[in-house]
């Protein structure tokens, strides 16, 4: 029983984006099935999202599992960049590239994930490798060059996204149709296969990479550095790896992105959204900017919860310029409720620490 | 040494500089295995310096270190660990975001299939928290939620799950309860039995001569002496720590005396922490506030300076009471209270600031004119602290970073003393400070005293409440639960109350110490 309380209070920062994920799918899912909300749901994502694949998500009957699908996809887009957030921020750091990783692992993916079974299985380990690189260099300068994170990452996605714009000037390319109509389609009929993508990533990379000496590093790391040095941590293994899987999971991120819309496009606009949407669902995901602290299973909460407000507006029959607005104001609330605790303390030196 | 032991470690010539300070100058220096061995030195005397260099944290610059007859050196703590050196160092080394468990097993984990085993983890914590004889904590328990005593008892396991065959305490018992520490002493004891050499640094002569074998004395980053304990007398070895005379440690106390009240505290309640605390301090009166650790003395001091919310009971300073809404309310002209605090490198200092900006932090409303500063009111008032406390500081713009441990206590005490404070709260100000810096800070307390100033001294350390106070309240449980005056003041009564013992208060019992 004790055992349960601490690990209920050592898991507590989850919840609220736990919380927050599930009563925005009641409210989703518990609102009236209208016709024409559907509609504008619809023409709204076509709107947002032009892609090849509108034809056959067009559905608005009702909540089709295409429709269900779309919206799946969107969500674990961002659910991988926050991840990919995730771990550089738990040791303290804070990578400012997962938005340009994830466009550069994009337009590499529309050139080499083309062609014969062993070109397509080539293609995608060398997106694989190209985003550990990426996030490896980034590692390595943090680590070695003893600078900034946030400075760092700066500069280095600003390269990466000179890339992506060297291989893809103008929005082009394209992948292979199988498997990305697989990744991108449904399993059985019913689940969006992106889940079960994302569900693997947790249990084959994330949770063996919790449970490891060196991701335990990472928190070590993050919650108190010196401590960490003085107890025979290898603090330089273990911010590298943070940083090279925050690479990695980049790169997953830049497939699935090249399986949904069939081509590479080398999007400024979208590598900055998604850095900074990144980093608003670590935050709502209850990982502290801090380190030390968090999960990157609370960073998909906080994605998720991130992306059904988007859905949520047409839900309501709002226009999608209202999506910055509400995005802005649900993080400012997230926010909010994690610091409830400043109520509950009598010492107000606790207050700074 | 005394006995015809192999050394186990032997270093020989080594020095170390940092900048153009000598922290150690050509140290030679061995242990042997089995035994105790206590390092003696004030603050800067290069203690620190020396321990870091064996437990690999700095390098040294010249010099040989052999390890068992063989020469060694360590680039990183993780290489004195695997050579079996393992240090329990002074800033903890926990991280506070992780469990118990996670830190205690944190390089060396139990593992399946590579992967961390969290229960076998769990059970080889408890046990090894059950070998220091710390069964209150869980070892899912965070660190961070943890009282600091608790938390020198992790580190205390933390370092024998390591399997040392050198084990190094540095201070490691400061924070600790008298229980803990008895509890710590019998772990040490056995082992010792079973053939570790184990480096003992503390400040409390006491635990010295209950526990050490050899003793080793620095000062000035020199090695002084070593020899087997008793073989001198306490005076002889503070005399070799500080290379002066050892006269009376405590300033005589002035005859008991009706004086007016300064501060009164009438039935005061914080949370669940604090009850009914009723308390008068007089003018030019040095009360102690005593007990174990964690009864509520610390957060008495910070209630009564306004940092606690929620405080119920009345505060009369001068007869007239006061609602002491924040610290910037208690240092006002109206209330005129100062508090030194216990840690002086999160609470007291901003290290990386100049000695000058730190010294005049507190009363720089009244070095200004207007919205400026005045620097020649600012620098002679530091002049008159610096000079009056002694502090030895090459130029007052360095970064108070720089100054060692006891002169860094010293700028606090300079700070809070420019605000001309009338009400003076201490935080055991003596924690982890060298005996001459000690002493300094006696003389300065009776003679704030004697200019008026009302104190109110918490300190963990029995001594300073018998020779330092006029009057001494025992805390227990977050009442007060005795008060002790005159003779009623000595080592067993502090103890058998601290305990929460009857104690025949008009009965002369003990022998006081001194």
């Amino acid at each position: 029983m004790r055992s349960f309380r601490l690990w209920v209070a050592a898991n507590n920062a989850y919840f609220l984006g736990v919380g927050l994920c599930a009563l925005m799918f009641a409210v989703y899912f518990g609102a009236p099935p209208v016709g024409p909300l559907l509609l504008a749901l619809m023409d709204g994502l076509n709107a947002m999202f032009p892609s090849d694949i509108e034809s056959f998500v067009y559905s608005p009957a009702s909540f089709t599992p295409n429709v269900l699908n779309t919206v799946a996809v969107k969500a674990v887009l961002l659910a991988l960049v926050a991840m990919a957030q995730t771990l550089p921020v738990l040791t303290r750091g804070l990578d400012l590239s997962v938005g340009m990783m994830f466009i550069m692992t994009n337009c590499i993916a529309s050139v080499l994930v083309i062609g014969g079974p062993v070109d397509v299985t080539m293609g995608v380990f060398i997106v694989l490798f190209a985003g550990a690189a990426a996030g490896f260099l980034n590692g390595l300068i943090v680590v070695f060059g003893r600078l900034q994170p946030i400075i760092v990452t700066l500069a280095t996605g600003a390269i990466y996204y000179g890339i992506a714009l060297g291989i893809r000037p103008i929005p082009g390319g394209s992948v292979d149709p199988v498997l990305a109509d697989f990744i991108t389609g449904l399993l059985w009929g019913k689940v969006p296969t992106v889940l079960v993508l994302l569900l693997c990533v947790v249990l084959f990379i994330w949770i063996p990479f919790r449970r490891s000496v060196i991701g335990r590093g990472c928190y070590a790391t993050g919650s108190a550095e010196g401590a960490a040095y003085l107890s025979g941590v290898d603090i330089n293994s273990s911010k590298l790896a943070a940083y090279a899987l925050s690479g990695v999971l980049c790169a997953i991120a830049g497939l699935v992105q090249t399986f949904y819309t069939y081509n590479g496009e080398a999007s400024g606009p979208s590598a900055g959204t998604y850095t900074l949407n990144s980093i608003a669902a670590v935050v709502i995901g209850g990982t502290s900017l801090f380190g030390g602290f968090g999960s990157a299973i609370g960073s998909i909460f906080g994605a998720f919860s991130l992306r059904t407000i988007v859905d949520l507006l047409f839900v309501f029959n709002m226009e999608a310029l209202w999506q910055q607005l509400f995005n802005g104001i649900i993080l400012l609330l997230a926010v909010c409720l994690g610091a409830t605790r400043v109520f509950r303390i009598r010492n107000r030196l606790e207050l700074f620490t | 040494m005394a006995d015809g032991a192999a050394p186990f470690w032997r270093m020989k010539g080594v020095s170390k500089r940092y900048g153009g300070v000598r922290a150690l100058d050509r140290v030679d220096f061995e242990c042997a295995p089995g035994r105790i061995h206590a390092i003696l030195g004030e603050n800067g005397a290069g203690k620190s310096t020396l321990i870091k260099i064996i437990a690999g944290v700095v390098q040294r610059d010249e010099g040989q270190l052999e390890l068992m007859g063989q020469p060694v050196g360590f680039a990183s703590p993780a290489e004195a660990t695997k050579a079996g050196i393992v240090c329990v160092f002074q800033e903890l080394s926990l991280m506070p975001d992780l469990t118990v468990a996670d830190n205690i097993c944190i390089t060396d984990p139990p593992r399946r299939f590579g992967l961390i085993d969290y229960r076998a983890q769990s059970r080889r914590a408890e046990e090894l928290l059950r070998r220091v004889g710390c069964t209150d904590v869980h070892p899912m328990q965070l660190v961070k939620d943890m009282p600091l005593s608790r938390r020198q008892m992790v580190e205390i396991a933390k370092a024998l799950g390591r399997r040392p065959k050198m084990l190094i305490l540095d201070e490691a018992t400061s924070a600790l309860t008298a229980a803990d520490v008895a509890k710590v002493y019998e772990t040490l004891r056995a082992l010792r039995a079973e053939g570790l050499s184990i480096l003992y640094i503390s400040h409390r002569m006491h635990e010295i001569a209950e526990l050490a074998d050899d003793c080793s004395v620095f000062r000035n980053g020199r090695h002084i002496e070593s020899f087997a304990k008793g073989s001198k007398t306490d005076d002889q070895v503070v005399e070799l720590m500080i290379g002066r005379e050892y006269k009376h440690v405590f300033p005589p106390k002035p005859a008991a005396a009706a004086r007016p009240c300064m501060l009164k505290i009438d039935g005061l309640n914080w949370s669940d922490r604090l009850h009914d605390i009723s308390l008068t301090i007089d003018r030019g009166e040095i009360v102690g506030l005593g007990g174990l650790d964690g009864q509520g003395q610390r957060e008495l001091l910070l209630a009564l300076f306004g940092v606690m919310r929620g405080v119920n009971g009345t505060i009369s300073v001068n007869d007239k009471p006061q609602r002491i809404a924040s610290p910037r309310h208690a240092k006002s002209a109206n209330v005129g209270m100062a508090l030194i605090p216990e840690d002086r490198k999160t609470e007291g200092l901003m290290l990386p600031m100049s000695v000058r900006d730190n010294i005049s932090m507190a009363a720089i409303s009244k070095l200004s004119k207007g919205l400026i500063v005045d620097r020649a009111a600012e620098n002679a008032r530091i002049a008159e602290m610096v000079q009056k406390l002694g502090i030895k500081v090459g130029n007052i713009d360095d970064p108070v970073a720089t100054l060692s441990g006891g002169n860094q206590q010293k700028v606090v005490i300079g700070k809070w003393l420019m605000t001309d404070a009338r009400i003076v709260l201490l935080n055991d100000p003596t924690r982890g400070i060298d005996v001459g810096t000690k002493q300094e800070l006696y003389q300065l307390l009776r003679a704030l005293a004697d200019a008026g100033t009302a104190i109110l001294f918490y300190t963990t350390d029995y001594d300073e409440l018998v020779g330092c106070c006029d009057r001494v309240a025992i805390m227990y449980d977050g009442r007060i639960l005795r008060e002790l005056k005159g003779t009623e003041i000595n080592e067993h009564n502090i103890v058998a109350s601290s305990l929460n013992l009857p104690v025949e208060l008009n009965l002369q019992q003990g022998g006081a110490a001194a």
